[in-house]
Order: C-alpha cells, then structure tokens, then sequence
C-alpha cells in the first residue's frame, strides 16, 4: 500500500500505481458512473411507469438527481481527485457521501415510487422483503447508527484509512458502506417511506443525540490525533468541517424529526391546510 | 414525546376540549425553558465566545477523554432541546394565543439555567474547557456564575409575574 508519511511528503502522487492498479481504480470509477447512471434511469422510468397515479411530488424527485449529484461528487471529478492527497477534501467527499447523499436519496421516497410503479405482485414482493428478519434489524435505529458512527471510527482509528489510498478494494468497500450506512440511519430517523418497524419518538431521539455526540466526540479526536500520513493543518482543517459540516446536517436531521412528530400531533379539529398556512 | 404524548397535554387540567389552549401553560413554559438551555448551549458560546471574542477555542487539547465525551453529548443535546423548544411553540400556537411574556420569562429562566450548569460543572468540575485562557479565571468565573444566577432570578420574577390566574394584560 505504501502511504505517505506527514504532508511534507504529498506532493506528487501517493505512489506511483502499476498498470494492473491504474486498471483497477478505472474500473472501480467505470462502476459508479454505471450505478449512478442507472440510478437515475430507474427513477424517472419509475416516475413514467406510474404518473397515471397522483401527482408526484416534484421536490422528492429534485431531491433523487440532488442526492445522487452529491454522491457522484463524492467519488468522481476535482472533489474525489483531491481527496487522495488531502485529508480536507476527503471529509467533504465523505459529507457529500455519507451524509448530504444520503439524505437527499432517502428523502426522495424511492421505496414509495417503487411500491406505485411495480406491477401488484412485484410490490408485495417488495412489501414481503422490506417486512422481513434482516431489513427490520439493519433499519432499527440503534444498529443503523452503530454501522454509520462504528464505520467512521473504525476508518478513522485504524490503519484503514492510510489502506483505502492504496487498495481499490478497500477503497471501494469503504466508500459503498459509508453510503449504505448513511442512506439506513437517515431513513430510520426521518425517512418518509413506508417503515413497517419504524422506531418510537423516545428511541429515535436517544440514538440521533447519541449519534451527534459520538461525531462530534470523534471530528475533535481527529483534531488532536489525526490519521497517519495527515498532517498537523490539514487534519486540523479537516476535523473542523467534519465537526461543523456534520452539525449543519444533524440540526436538518432534528427538524426533519421533529416536523414528523409535529405533522402527528396534529389536534383534532385542526385540518392540516389551516395548520399549514400557520392559521 | 411520542404521538401519543403530544395529544397527552390535553388530558391535563382543564379536560379534553379539541381546541384546548395552552394560555400560560405548561407547554408554553417547556417550550421556553427548552429552547432557552438550548440556545445557551448551541448558540451563546459558539456565536459569542468562539468565534466573536475568540477566548474559548476549538478544542483546548488539553481535555480530559471523559470530558471530551460529556462535551459531545452537551453539545448534541443543546441543538436537539433547542428544535424541541421551537416545534413546542408551533404546537402551542396551532392550539390557540402563545403568551408572549411567559414564553420569554422561561427563555431568559433556561438560559440562566444552563450558563450556571456550564460555569460551574463544564467550567470548574468537569474541565472541559476554560472561560479564558492565560488571565486570573476568578474575576470570570465570578462574573459567569453571578451573571448566570442573575437571569436564572430574573426569568423566575417574570414566570412568577405571568403565573396562570393572575390578571395580566
């Protein structure tokens, strides 16, 4: 792997990576243009396959072509490139990945589309699935942030961070957690698809609180203790926005929360447009 | 906290009318107190004592790990109470009057309230972090704490002022 040591090290490139390497990062690249790409195919197919439905929100799909924006930002172009020399630009590749992405995918519904566009047998297929064993422990709470805040301190206090620089494989695996694990813990907390085990109140706030903190907790370890091969300004620029970028979308994922438990609590007699206008 | 809660202030007090209102309530003054702790914790330091006065610092380096720890979940609780605070409020205004008065006796009430935690659990026991750096901390702590305690009574006046009952205008 050979990772540099202390930035007076970064100017050229890592390494210089052999043919075979080179081959793998561009194939690793061709994928996620072929996810993305697809991605966003199924969607507006979805989209077409029901609009003789009700009218779909058009924010929901602004929020699909944002998020997957973000994600592509993430792992291709300036952003991605920087961030294999740069310690900072690799935290806003992960915002953009792990939190940004994410959030904006999950707000978008795309389990609802799925659920109108299906013909009926496939959606309760779907429906079958999402009611099962494994989508009802990965999508709790507790075990969606345990993979999202347990993935980040494991990458950032361990050798795997240097290691993502130099194997596509790690690379590559690192990256697609980041994202799934992002896309479980928003949907958990805020999502608006269906969720048959949806968590209560009580739990989801203890576990978003519990969630703030351990990132918090970790973007100011990385400050002090930052990864090896990260220099001393670059850690500390890079922790900086992990702990304020990271407080931006947590305060969004609060009153996401927030507004669910508000739209519910609605009293009766109240009809939801006078509540809406703000009476 | 959860749907069911949210219907539960109702069944308090004066029964179960659907456009219950919550004049001088006990929802008013959570909200306040809520969104007060918060705004001390989120905001007062952050805006303030960060980045205007610039006396605190990011991170001292100097914290104990517990501290540490403690620090994040403060901080993680300090925006969650201050959005709770702030959706209590729309809740207490889609039922009917907020009164104004006794909401902001109990922000000035929350605020104190948490500035007397800070300075003296986060500032003296804990040692998370200190007022000011390289000065005799006394005259600040004194003047955290004094302050502190002074809108701690200052908000208790008001809500005692604005007490359900009394005639107010």
């Amino acid at each position: 792997m050979g990772h540099r040591h202390g930035t007076g090290h970064g100017t050229g490139p890592p390494d210089a990576p052999g043919m075979a390497d080179g081959l793998g990062w561009a194939v690793a690249d061709g994928a996620v243009v072929l996810l993305l790409a697809g991605a966003s195919v199924g969607y507006a197919v979805a989209l077409r396959a029901s609009s003789a439905r009700s009218p779909w929100p058009a924010g929901r799909t602004l929020c699909w072509y944002a998020g997957l924006g973000c994600v592509g930002a993430a792992l291709l172009g300036p952003v991605a490139e920087a961030a294999r020399a740069s310690f900072t630009a690799h935290m806003l590749g992960h915002l953009l990945l792990g939190m940004i992405g994410p959030l904006l995918l999950v707000m978008s519904a795309p389990v609802t589309l799925a659920l109108r566009a299906l013909p009926a047998t496939a959606a309760r297929s779907l429906t079958r699935l999402l009611r099962g064993r494994y989508v009802r422990v990965l999508t709790h709470p507790v075990v969606a942030a345990a993979l999202n805040a347990g993935g980040l301190w494991l990458l950032y206090t361990t050798p795997l961070y240097p290691l993502t620089h130099g194997s596509v494989l790690a690379h590559s695996l690192v990256h697609a957690h980041v994202l799934l694990a992002g896309y479980l813990f928003a949907a958990a907390m805020v999502g608006p698809d269906p969720d048959p085990h949806r968590a209560s109140m009580p739990v989801r706030s203890a576990v978003l609180i519990a969630f703030i903190a351990a990132h918090s907790v970790l973007a100011k370890w990385l400050y002090a203790h930052p990864p090896a091969g990260v220099g001393r300004a670059d850690g500390e620029a890079g922790a900086q926005l992990m702990y304020y970028g990271g407080d931006t979308v947590d305060v969004v994922l609060i009153v996401l929360l927030f507004s669910r438990w508000y739209a519910a609590g609605r009293p009766r007699g109240l009809d939801p447009a006078r509540s809406a206008a703000g009476r | 906290m959860s749907t069911a809660d949210a219907g539960s202030g109702r069944g308090s007090g004066t029964g179960a009318a659907p456009h219950r209102q919550d004049r001088g309530g006990r929802r008013t003054v959570a909200s306040g107190f809520l969104f007060g702790c918060g705004i001390a914790a989120s905001m007062v330091d952050l805006f303030i004592f960060h980045l205007g006065l610039q006396w605190h610092h990011f991170y001292d380096l100097s914290t104990p790990e517990v501290a540490l720890a403690a620090d994040g979940v403060f901080h993680a609780v300090g925006w969650f109470i201050t959005v709770w605070g702030l959706f209590l409020l729309a809740d207490v205004r889609r039922r009917g009057e907020v009164a104004w008065r006794r909401w902001a006796g109990a922000v000035v009430t929350g605020v104190g309230a948490f500035q007397l935690f800070d300075g003296v659990i986060n500032h003296k026991v804990l040692g998370i972090h200190q007022i000011r750096y390289h000065v005799d901390l006394l005259p600040y702590d004194l003047a955290w704490i004094g302050g502190a305690a002074l809108l701690l009574a200052v908000g208790a006046l008001i809500l005692w002022r604005t007490r359900p009952g009394r005639a107010t205008g």
